[in-house]
């Protein structure tokens, strides 16, 4: 029958990894959302003319590997002596990482709000906050939400990508035991388990939102 | 506040190296594309088969995907099929794992193409006298690679970055193990991956605009 040498702390062990990485998830998609909402409207507001440093700056991190971006981010903070963690490295690149995905799904999501609708808004009298707040924000939402949760999902998987760093998050955890054991198969399918776990459902969630709230349908 | 002082000089002289990798990087990427298009169009036809092993292999492969991050899928190529006794070099480990994930996004990409094409024309096909498979091929495919085209070409870029975790395996000739491999002598970190971003933005970018012309001259109609 099958025999393994894995025991219930290397279990303990592989599951600090995956705290780890959804630690790591958590605090980059918050921070990638705030800025991304903010670089979004300030895209929108600024027209594309204005705000083309910006989104060239956004479009850097959309094209240069998230490996490379850790690297570099790591040498700059030791370049720069701000002896951060790895943790804080690789949220800070992640972060920026997500919010320059994130910018085009706010900036997509603030597009999709026809004109006359926020015209009409503000001949009602609403400053352009109230118009914001009131009229954009859940219009865009609705029309963002499904693509936003697959940005989580892609953060989440892309974070495996912080063990080059040194951070023990969930694949590197595997990747110790693997080492130990000689079980490479075995354990790698835990790990996968565990990411398909966590990915599965919440991506059929965004699929469930995007065929429900998707308009004229 | 930069107690450093910066070395682009030696960044630039291993900058043909750095460029030969970068040609390893392409072999890579569009390898690993054709093989994806090709795995995609079998899973396609698996979906649309009504055959549930098939249909359901299908769902499998686009799923795992998906749903497991790329590196992992690398990892499974290269340490996991060890337990099989199937030791893959990194080239071809990372090949088969940037295919196999080319291959989940690009057939779910067709999925959404295809509910672009009505049924209609492949009944409309058959009527005219065109086997099941002749009704795909020439009614079906060359439809729904069109509007699937621009999206694959995002996937291009992508799998040209997800080269880039071949390092973690021990790749050591394209671009990001060349520059991991000059970076381990030096330990110029900062300047050689600098340089070496430069050269995937560059990449990335011709690769997007080479598309954007190629879509242009193909699908006008």
């Amino acid at each position: 029958m099958f025999s393994t040498a894995l025991t219930w702390s290397d279990l303990a062990f592989l599951a600090q990894g995956a705290a780890m990485t959804l630690a790591v998830t958590a605090v980059s998609v918050t921070a990638g959302t705030v800025l991304g909402i903010l670089f979004g409207m300030i895209r929108v507001e600024l027209g594309p003319y204005w705000s083309a440093p910006l989104t060239f700056a956004l479009d850097v991190f959309r094209s240069v590997p998230l490996l490379i971006q850790l690297v570099l981010g790591n040498a700059l903070q030791s370049i720069m002596r701000l002896g951060w963690p790895p943790f804080t490295t690789s949220c800070v690149v992640l972060s920026l990482y997500t919010a320059a995905y994130c910018t085009e799904i706010v900036r997509g999501g603030i597009s999709s709000v026809p004109p006359t609708t926020r015209r009409a808004a503000r001949s009602l009298g609403m400053t352009w906050w109230q118009d914001m707040r009131y009229i954009v924000a859940p219009l865009a939402t609705r029309v963002s939400l499904p693509s936003w949760i697959g940005l989580t999902l892609g953060v989440m998987k892309d974070s495996a990508l912080v063990l080059w760093l040194g951070l023990i998050e969930l694949l590197r955890a595997s990747q110790i035991l693997v080492t130990r054991l000689q079980e490479p198969l075995f354990i790698l399918m835990i790990c996968g388990t565990v990411y398909f776990i966590i990915s599965f459902p919440i991506a059929r969630i965004g699929g469930y939102l995007e065929k429900r709230w998707s308009p004229n349908d | 506040m930069f107690n450093y002082t910066f070395h682009w000089n030696q960044a630039l002289k291993a900058l043909p190296q750095m460029l030969d990798g970068s040609l390893v990087t392409l072999q890579i990427a569009l390898l690993s594309m054709i093989i994806g298009l090709a795995c995609a169009i079998a899973l396609t036809l698996f979906r649309l088969s009504g055959n549930r092993i098939l249909g359901g292999f299908a769902t499998a492969w686009v799923e795992i995907a998906r749903n497991t991050p790329a590196l992992f899928q690398i990892y499974m190529t290269h340490f996991g099929l060890g337990n099989f006794g199937i030791h893959l070099t990194p080239f071809t480990a990372l090949l088969v794992g940037i295919a196999f994930n080319n291959a989940g996004y690009l057939t779910e990409n067709f999925r959404g193409a295809l509910k672009a094409i009505p049924d209609t024309q492949t009944r409309a096909g058959r009527s005219l006298g065109m086997t099941s498979m002749q009704a795909f091929r020439l009614i079906v495919l060359p439809q729904m690679l069109r509007v699937a085209f621009l999206p694959a070409t995002n996937q291009m870029v992508w799998a040209v970055l997800m080269t880039s975790l071949g390092v973690t395996v021990g790749m050591n000739t394209d671009l990001a193990g060349v520059t991991q491999e000059l970076n381990a002598r030096s330990f110029r970190t900062f300047e050689f991956f600098a340089l070496a971003a430069v050269i995937y933005y560059v990449v990335a970018k011709v690769l997007t605009l080479a598309a954007r012309a190629l879509a242009w001259r193909m699908f006008r109609y």
